[in-house]
């Protein structure tokens, strides 16, 4: 399989770069001022000397900066992510609790974010220039340009203050212990404004691109030669125009699953969810560098297996990738 | 994360201000005698997660808004602010000062059911007040014992003398005694309990969720009689204080502690009957605006050029303006809060008068040259709150007025600290001095030489004046209450005078409160107390 060898080799390349972006957010964060002891005393409110002094050997400060990124790195290749220092735990069952509320997230905004953009993207293409079009057009764009922690802001008001329709954050209720069926549903309903939030400016995006890529095969020579033999309108967008027009959109699904892990740093703290977007803000003002690198690799990790897959599904809509020269 | 982005502007800062001073005037609505519900689940605010939940390890109100409702303390304060024991019943100090004896509670048990006696009080004082607590540590230097001839007695023996009332409004943050059989063996900044706290408090720790939420359970074994009321508490961890309010109006949420939501959402719940928005029962959390300045500097050096810099500043004007009757003029190291040291107003101050101001800066010497600048400084806001930013702003315009160019830094807290307190990267800075009952805890070491380099909170603008620090060593050992006032008032008068750090804002935290809640906010530490009398009608 020729796209499996391709895949697998970006897949190789990505290791050295995986490696570079480590060392230098471990050096970007050398650059900040003060380290997690003067950002714990910061968060205590209050503290002497003696206890500053105390912690800093306690959290293992007092070796120079080319040694903790030698220790770090040593740590990495056999697999160790070191202990976080907020946490008191090992970095990585730190990122395992934090993962499923992010991943969850992530996944029900992409999938509304393509599924709409899709569908609008296409219509606003067939009715282009008429009202469809216009309307489409001018409310992406408004989603598009609109924060998204206001949004979020507005959509508690409205829904869970006015409505009272779905709580108002947290990832689930902690009121009631509910299990199996319940609990899921339970969960959903709190992640519902979160995605929407999330998904509604990524929508926007999706939403363009596929009408100018729709705009695009629709004037192919391919697509005349369709529309000459005589196929009904419907026929031609399914089974010709869409699958061509979708090349854009994975890619940017590729692209966009980096994104979105540093777009939920917004999100996750207007909904109160406790996801790796947060983890990762808290552990920068906290300058907790393990756990920081930690979410770094994990992230990393992530985009690259959504790209991995990317690849595999370009060779799915497109059979010309796949095929030997 | 976002709150800054909520930073208000000074139009909605005058609109709300005027909503704040008429909420302020009736803090708590009239409400006819009831008789006390038992059940019911309390919602609170936890805006910033720390690293551990044990009070005898780390003084803070984040720390104490949990860990205060599981474990306790020796003596907290009553509804008039004197000390009253809660784990200790009596307590005497011998002539000269150096012995205290508490006698504690009998029949009190840990959570685990063990019961509690001064071994437990002598083991935590020893390991963890003088080698761990922050100001405990500080408090606690002297300390060379604590003996325990029988499980109801614990007698702390000094080395030079410890003043009864001082110690005594030190315990209150200060004092919270931990279980020695869980804390005994292994390292105790690692031991499990710091995150799934053990107490003698009304409330049990049930779990903790990083991120997401604490809860509680009633103690039923718990020895004031009657008590708690409550079945649950649960702290939601919300980072997003816009979001917090929006939680607040959805009824999701209770209580928001310690001035935790924007000053325009605080002001806009103050309007709704659903809320009660006060200041009451935070006045053991009196906090300063402070103006410190580097002495290192030449120009700041010169006292002439320190008091021209606080006669340029408006201070009536700001409040009025941007804090609303929150806040309020100070005069002082010692906020007026503090019944037994404020000296009064009958000090050095430094009222608003522009024209004094340019004269005192021309009489030292710095003239305005060709573009209208005398010289420019570098100002660092630490990023506590909203109006550390917007008094920030007011003083670099303030100064420009009279010919002093002034440059802000922005830092986040970790940054702030290491900048100002270990590599004194400043000419100004301002953030909050926090009064903790008696100057000897938290105040004094602002003014104090010989602080150790990147300490924070303490004398690091290179001050050093014989004639302070001998009136703060004095008062610290002294053991006469009068005495130790009339010191203390020295102190006021003499730090008013040299100015190396200018303390003109007075504030308290602010409380939004569900209207729903009985017993609340009834003594002047009340976030931190226990809340064994609280209850929620329903």
């Amino acid at each position: 399989m020729r796209i499996l060898s391709l895949a697998g080799r970006r897949l190789a390349a990505s290791i050295p770069t995986l490696f570079l972006i480590l060392i230098g957010v471990f050096l970007l964060l050398q650059l900040a001022p003060g380290d997690t002891v003067d950002a714990m005393m910061a968060q205590m409110g209050g503290g002497d000397a003696a206890t500053a002094r105390e912690l800093r050997r306690f959290y293992g400060l007092d070796v120079s900066v080319p040694v903790q990124l030698a220790n770090y790195l040593w740590r990495l290749v056999r697999l160790d992510l070191g202990f976080s220092a907020i946490y008191g735990k090992p970095v990585a069952s730190v990122i395992l609790e934090r993962l499923p509320p992010t991943l969850l997230l992530m996944t029900s905004a992409l999938s509304f974010a393509f599924f709409f953009g899709l569908v609008f993207g296409v219509i606003a293409a067939r009715g282009v220039n008429r009202w469809p079009d216009t309307l489409i057009s001018t409310v992406g764009l408004i989603f598009y340009a609109t924060p998204s922690f206001w949004f979020g802001l507005m959509a508690i008001v409205v829904f869970s203050i006015y409505l009272q329709w779905l709580p108002a954050g947290g990832f689930e209720d902690i009121g009631t212990v509910s299990t199996g069926l319940w609990r899921v549903l339970d969960i959903a309903s709190h992640l519902v404004l979160p995605s929407l939030t999330l998904g509604l400016i990524f929508l926007a995006i999706y939403l363009r691109i596929m009408r100018a890529s729709m705009l695009e095969v629709l004037n192919l020579d391919f697509i005349r030669t369709a529309r000459a033999k005589g196929l009904d309108e419907t026929r031609i967008i399914t089974r010709h125009v869409l699958r061509n027009a979708l090349l854009p959109m994975v890619t940017l699904i590729g692209l966009q699953a980096g994104t979105m892990l540093g777009g939920s740093v917004v999100v996750e703290t207007v909904f109160s969810l406790p996801g790796l977007g947060r983890l990762a803000y808290e552990s920068v003002v906290q300058r907790d560098l393990n756990t920081l690198l930690g979410i770094v690799f994990v992230s990393a990790l992530l985009v690259i297996a959504v790209n991995f897959i990317t690849d595999l599904l370009y060779a799915r809509l497109d059979p010309r990738i796949t095929a030997e020269n | 994360m976002n709150s800054s982005r909520f930073e208000i502007t000074r139009r909605t800062a005058l609109l709300t201000s005027a909503a704040i001073a008429a909420n302020v005037a009736n803090p708590l609505r009239a409400f006819a005698q009831e008789t006390p519900r038992k059940g019911g689940v309390f919602n609170v605010h936890y805006g910033a997660e720390q690293r551990q939940l044990n009070p005898s390890l780390q003084a803070s109100t984040g720390v104490y808004i949990i860990g205060g409702k599981i474990q306790e303390n020796l003596v907290d304060l009553d509804a008039k602010g004197q000390p009253v024991g809660v784990l200790a019943e009596s307590w005497e100090a011998t002539p000269d000062g150096k012995t205290i004896t508490f006698k504690l509670r009998k029949g009190i048990t840990w959570h685990d059911g063990k019961p509690f006696t001064s071994e437990d009080v002598a083991f935590t004082a020893m390991n963890m007040w003088k080698k761990i607590l922050n100001y405990g540590s500080t408090l606690q230097l002297f300390l060379t014992a604590v003996d325990t001839p029988d499980p109801q007695t614990a007698i702390f023996r000094y080395e030079r003398p410890m003043p009864l009332n001082l110690l005594l409004r030190a315990l209150p943050d200060l004092g919270y005694v931990s279980a020695k059989h869980i804390y005994e063996s292994g390292d105790i900044r690692q031991n499990p309990a710091n995150l799934a706290p053990v107490g003698t408090g009304p409330f049990k720790f049930v779990k903790y969720e990083r991120g997401q939420y604490i809860i509680a359970e009633r103690n039923a074994d718990y020895w004031r009689p009657n008590a708690p009321y409550l079945d649950r508490i649960v702290w939601k961890v919300i980072t997003d204080r816009a979001a917090a309010a929006a939680q607040m109006e959805a009824g999701e949420l209770h209580y928001s502690p310690f001035s935790g939501l924007t000053i325009s959402d605080m002001a806009r719940l103050g309007k709704d009957k659903r809320f009660i928005v006060s200041t009451k029962g935070n006045e053991g959390n009196a906090r300063t605006n402070t103006l410190e300045f580097n002495v290192r500097r030449k120009e700041l050096s010169d006292v002439k050029v320190r008091r021209a810099i606080a006669h340029a500043i408006n201070v009536p004007f700001f409040i009025e303006n941007f804090l609303g009757d929150f806040a309020k003029i100070g005069t002082g190291p010692i906020p007026s809060t503090s019944t037994d040291f404020y000296p009064g107003a009958d000090t050095p101050q430094y009222p608003y008068d522009k024209a004094k101001a340019a004269a005192l800066l021309d009489e030292a010497g710095y003239k305005r040259a060709a573009g209208g600048t005398r010289f420019s400084l570098k100002l660092l806001p630490a990023p506590w709150g909203e109006d550390i930013s917007l008094w920030s702003t007011f003083i670099q315009q303030s100064l420009g007025e009279v010919g002093i160019a002034v440059e802000i830094v922005r830092n986040d807290g970790g940054g702030f600290l290491k900048q100002v307190y270990d590599e004194h990267a400043f000419d100004l800075a301002t953030g909050w001095h926090q009064y903790r009952n008696d100057p000897a805890v938290s105040t004094t070491v602002w003014y104090r030489s010989g602080q150790p380099k990147g300490a924070p909170w303490t004398n690091q603008w290179g001050w050093d004046d014989a004639k302070i620090d001998k009136i703060i060593d004095d008062a610290a050992t002294e053991v006469d209450p009068a005495k130790r006032k009339a010191l203390y008032a020295d102190f006021v008068r003499e730090a008013n005078t040299e100015l190396p750090v200018w303390m003109p804002i007075e504030q308290i935290f602010v409380t939004v409160i569900t209207a729903k809640a009985r017993n609340h906010s009834n003594t002047p530490r009340w976030g931190s107390s226990s809340w064994h009398d609280l209850w929620l009608s329903s």
